[in-house]
């Protein structure tokens, strides 16, 4: 019974994205048949018409009639998208015209031939690429495929009809196909149609083709096709199963291994493997060990072997890893042990059979010490290995140096020995010459050092072995020594080249981490996108010695932000990063999109976002950048993403501070307008109430009191708001400040002139000399600096007292300062005196918002100028304010 | 009250401005001191009513809902001369400069007092009186003899250089009403001397050290901050 039917939450979360994913994503059904000819663009033309009659909108993208009438006769009546020209190697041909078909947004387009390549010079290498662009966009697509084009089926097909498919299509499309229509017909019809020339075959293919459509091969191959499209029905039932069950109802799942050689038959190898995953429902896995050797392999190796990979990765393994190790079976068993593989797919040995004798072959090993897991072994081609060979760097002094430096060698040796001739038995003195042959090994390379032991040998013969000073051997025993001396020889400096080998390949390695490193580190201290971009360009260039440029997204498009030198990126190039950057994906140089470009450009992508785009064009115009540089390009580009994320993170939690901020300020405003408003409006009601309702009843001296008081709340309301209004101005930075040159006395004269009633009671001694020289300020806001200060002043000290004004020059200065004789201001509170809504304490019956000094503050420092209070040595305040002159 | 005034051929006011309250206000206050005032809300209504009624001074907002108070002033001054005073918020010098030098006589800033108000329009109808111009000026301690072109100060005589007599001669001719830097410019040195204010600061710091008892207190020529110069008449 089953008691847990929790469904699994990540299957579900699996599913639900994936279905929102098909959901936004345009729908892909695809007419599948076993040979050319079973009808598919016909049923597709015919699927087309009857969506076109329940009112879809439908467009021929591209279709191929090859001649045939009954299939032209269903292009009439669906509007078509006119094909692009595309001129290659002087000849015009035609490709489906993407970009259009985009533009047109269609709810349906039908393309025709999946596996089709394109003409280089188009976007993609391969049509399905593009299908896969118009479903991102949303358009539904049809097209139509022969079981042979899939990667999988490659070489079972090839093998069953002697033809090989060069065009082929990676699974994963046919699985996430929403729709498979399998287009039937039985094989003797289609034999019929193809005697009655119905079936439509290029000329070249001809031959070919008479043993394609023999009855035998017809029938298997209808059969594959049938079986594969039962097994993607089987599949989405598991899969629906798999959510909505316990996984302990499944059994116990195989976890299958590959490991990728670089041999030309891994392929084979690789395709097996998924066949075999498929089979028995397990997940699989491509492993790539990368030995110290390695980096000698030849470039086609390299480039086979990235080959390989991408073909495990487009096939759908669960993961494809490269390791580097110096074991390569180590680093197998250590991956199988972590995840928990229970098969492992190689291939054949492939090195000489005496290798294997003395190390026993790779194979051996992987049985001998991976306990639990089992090893199948899949038959490779065997030719083409010849081309596989490493080629060893030699070492040592090159060509015929090494040879004469190993004579000198053995000659010295020689005459030592005869020195000591008569004094060491013969079996010592071949010590001595081993002495040689090992020197040899370990300082001249492999050649020198076969070359000394064969002439040791017929040294020693020839001088201590009787008879002597000839080379008869009369005791074959020699012989052993020769063997010996020999084997040493070889086996010495092959391990001397071997461990130096290793050696570079870890200083390289450690070069390659190291200059990681640094980049991360640079990038860490980087504050902005413009230290991100040089820091990453000069890196990037440090290491491929190439053009480097980083593009930033920038409204719909993207722009180059910084280049390492000034080259000029034509249209073609920005509109190719701008590829890259919409779809997240690598593109240009060595890739399969828009490959025709001269720089490679990779995605700066972090969770799903593309961040910017990072261009790289090889030193001196090579074709591509090998393996290893594109993973560390790979690696730097992620850097640079983290890097971007983090800066644009940065600038979000400031301004979220400054909101913050200016939040805060509104609600203390807020706070403060509504109290600070009503006190004063009161008594201007209360006074205008009081005189309203009787007249009479109020004496007329009372009567001009109240008035006067009034007056005065009044005009210090319209103070109060105005204060309020340049606060706010100047938090939102929106003060302007127009400023003009203007005399300090005018100043003084005009804001003690509107000041003049309450200033009618008090002595103002001002100090301004006629040659103070002019400042550049904007009058109206400094005078209202100027105002705020002899209002503190004037509320703050004793009615009858002073106050006094002067202005002077000091160092670059101009100085305005204004003193009283008030309370002063105690010395802790003397910074804090120009905080908004700060008030001193012990004057909370004055009237007073903490604002004005706050407002003063500001305008003065928007002025570039400074603003302070210091107390005067026997009482008072004095409020100094410091202006640049020009 | 204010038909009353009508009959009595008292100085008729247009006022133009949206606000309700300021247009109740006006009435009420000016009426009381005997003027016959006339309202409009809007621009067009403004200058309908200028052509209709033929004030002896406007009173113009510059803050209409329909059109900008400066067009309004522009056209008005297309054909007629009568005085106009403005009215105008505070930190808007700007604006204040560019309708005096456009052809307002004065402006008086919101919120205003009444008293402000009042001696302004008098200072501005005044002008618009036809009268020679006197022989003599004086203030409180000041006198200007534009006869023979002598100024004393404080009862003594002190000597000023011709820019500085047509200076203060201009101040004076004006009394009460602010004149805009360019205004002073323009008149003394020339259209061309404009956007040159230093040449009038100079003049007019050198002035105020002759002729005022305490230049840092000036009590005759006052600064309008941001505006201009305007020789304050005692009341």
């Amino acid at each position: 019974m089953n008691l847990e039917r929790r469904p699994d939450p990540d299957a579900l979360l699996a599913q639900v994205e994936a279905e929102e994913r098909r959901r936004a994503q345009g729908k892909l059904k695809i007419f599948l048949g076993y040979a050319a000819g079973v009808g598919k663009t016909y049923s597709m033309l015919e699927a087309a018409h009857s969506r076109k009659a329940e009112g879809v909108d439908v467009v021929i993208a591209v279709v191929e009639t090859h001649g045939r009438a009954e299939t032209e006769a269903l292009l009439q009546g669906i509007e078509r998208v006119p094909p692009k020209q595309i001129e290659y190697r002087g000849v015009r041909l035609t490709e489906m015209d993407l970009d259009a078909v985009l533009a047109r947004k269609p709810q349906l387009a039908l393309v025709d031939e999946h596996a089709h390549t394109n003409t280089p010079g188009s976007r993609h290498v391969k049509r399905w690429q593009d299908i896969e662009e118009l479903l991102n966009a949303g358009i539904d697509v049809y097209t139509t495929l022969n079981i042979q084009h899939l990667e999988s089926f490659r070489d079972i097909i090839g093998q069953i009809t002697g033809v090989v498919q060069r065009e082929t299509v990676p699974d994963r499309v046919l699985d996430e196909a929403a729709e498979i229509e399998v287009v039937d017909l039985p094989p003797e019809e289609l034999l019929l149609r193809l005697r009655e020339g119905k079936v439509y075959i290029p000329e070249q293919a001809v031959r070919a083709m008479e043993n394609f459509f023999e009855s035998g091969n017809l029938i298997a191959l209808r059969e594959i096709t049938l079986r594969r499209a039962a097994d993607r029905v089987d599949e989405q039932m598991r899969s629906y199963l798999k959510t909505y069950q316990t996984p302990e109802l499944w059994p116990v799942s195989e976890r299958i291994l590959v490991c990728i050689s670089g041999a030309p038959g891994s392929e084979r190898l690789i395709r097996t493997a998924r066949r075999l995953a498929e089979e028995t429902k397990a997940e699989w896995f491509a492993l790539y060990v990368e030995t110290p050797g390695d980096d000698k392999l030849t470039r086609q190796n390299r480039e086979r072997i990235w080959e390989q990979l991408r073909v495990a990765e487009s096939l759908g393994a669960k993961e494809v890893t490269t390791l580097a190790a110096a074991s390569p079976v180590e680093a197998v068993l250590d991956y199988a042990r972590e995840r928990q593989i229970t098969r492992i797919v190689a291939g054949r040995p492939l090195r000489p059979r005496w290798r294997e004798w003395m190390r026993g072959s790779f194979i051996d090993q992987l049985l001998r010490r991976g306990k639990k897991i089992d090893v199948l072994v899949v038959s490779n081609e065997e030719e083409e290995i010849k081309k596989t060979r490493k080629t060893l760097r030699p070492l040592g002094p090159p060509g015929w140096r090494g040879y004469l430096i190993a004579s000198f060698l053995v000659a010295l040796t020689t005459g030592l020995s005869m020195l000591f001739s008569h004094l060491l038995d013969p079996t010592n003195l071949v010590m001595l010459y081993l002495l040689a042959v090992v020197i040899a090994a370990l300082r001249l390379g492999f050649g020198p050092a076969v070359f000394s032991a064969v002439l040791s040998v017929v040294s020693f013969d020839f001088f201590f072995v009787s008879p002597y000073f000839s080379f008869a051997v009369e005791d074959t025993q020699y012989l052993i020594t020769f063997g010996g001396l020999m084997f040493v020889g070889m086996l010495i400096s092959t391990l001397v080249s071997r461990a130096r080998s290793q050696a570079e390949a870890l200083k390289t390695r450690e070069g390659q981490t190291n200059t990681l490193y640094a980049l991360s580190r640079e990038l860490a201290a980087a504050v902005d996108l413009n230290g991100i971009s040089k820091t990453v360009i000069h890196h990037v260039r440090g290491s491929t010695k190439g053009e480097v440029a980083l593009f930033l997204p920038e409204g719909e498009s993207v722009r180059p932000g910084a280049t390492s030198g000034s080259f000029e990126l034509s249209e073609k190039e920005i509109s190719v990063a701008l590829w890259t950057c919409r779809n997240g994906k690598a593109a240009g140089l060595g890739t399969e999109t828009l490959s025709s470009s001269s720089f490679l450009y990779l995605p700066l992508a972090t969770g799903g976002k593309t961040l910017g785009v990072l261009g790289v064009k090889p030193q001196n115009g090579a074709a591509a950048f090998s393996p290893e540089t594109r993973r560390l390009l790979e690696a730097y580009a992620n850097q640079a993403a983290l890097a971007i994320e983090r800066v644009n993170l940065a600038r979000k939690a400031e301004q979220t501070q400054i909101l913050q901020a200016t939040e805060k300020l509104e609600r203390a405003l807020l706070n403060s307008i509504s109290h600070d408003l009503r006190t004063p409006l009161s008594s201007i009601m209360g006074t205008l109430s009081s005189l309203r309702e009787d007249p009479s009843f109020i004496k007329a001296e009372s009567q001009m009191e109240l008035l006067d008081l009034a007056l005065e709340e009044a005009s210090w309301m319209n103070r109060f708001i105005s204060n309020l209004l340049n606060m706010t101005r100047l938090e939102a930075g929106a003060l302007r400040i127009k400023r003009e040159p203007h005399e300090v006395q005018d100043l003084i004269g005009s804001v003690l002139t509107s000041l003049e009633p309450r200033l009618r009671s008090r002595e103002v001694k001002i100090q301004i000399p006629s040659s103070l020289p002019l400042v550049n300020i904007d009058p109206v806001l400094i005078g209202q600096v100027i105002m705020n200060l002899l209002d503190n002043s004037l509320k703050y000290s004793p009615p009858v007292t002073p106050l006094e004004i002067e202005a002077a020059v000091s160092d670059s200065w101009i100085e305005i300062r204004l003193s009283d004789q008030g309370p002063g201001v105690p010395e802790e509170h003397r910074q804090r005196i120009f905080d908004k809504f700060f008030r001193l304490p012990g004057t909370e019956g004055v009237r007073g918002t903490g604002l004005g000094l706050a407002i003063s503050k500001g305008i003065v420092e928007a002025h570039q100028g400074r603003i302070w209070v210091e107390n005067l040595p026997v009482r008072g305040a004095k409020f100094i304010l410091a202006l640049p002159t020009k | 009250m204010n038909d009353e005034n009508l009959g009595k051929n008292a100085t008729r006011i247009l006022v133009v401005d949206d606000e309700l309250a300021i247009q109740r206000y006006l009435k009420n206050a000016l009426g009381a001191q005997g003027y016959f005032v006339q309202v409009a809300g809007n621009g067009k209504e403004g200058m309908n009513a200028a052509l209709a009624l033929r004030p002896d001074l406007i009173i113009l907002d510059l803050g209409l809902p329909d059109m900008e108070g400066l067009e309004v002033l522009r056209r008005l001054r297309e054909w007629t001369q009568t005085p106009i005073l403005i009215l105008s918020v505070r930190d808007r010098e700007d604006e204040k400069v560019r309708a005096l030098d456009n052809g307002a006589d004065d402006y008086v800033t919101k919120p205003f007092g009444i008293g402000e108000l009042l001696a302004r329009m008098r200072v501005a109808l005044r002008k618009s009186a036809p009268s020679s111009p006197e022989p003599v000026f004086k203030a409180e301690g000041l006198e200007v003899d534009f006869e023979h072109r002598r100024v004393a100060a404080q009862g003594e005589e002190v000597q000023l250089t011709p820019t500085e007599y047509d200076l203060l001669r201009l101040l004076v001719t004006h009394a009460g009403k602010v004149l805009t830097h360019n205004q002073i410019l323009r008149q003394l040195w020339g259209p061309a001397y404009v956007e040159q204010p230093h040449l009038l600061r100079v003049n007019i710091s050198n002035l105020r050290r002759k002729i005022e008892p305490e230049p840092s207190r000036p009590r005759y020529i006052l600064t309008e901050l941001g505006v201009g110069y305007r020789f304050k008449i005692v009341t």
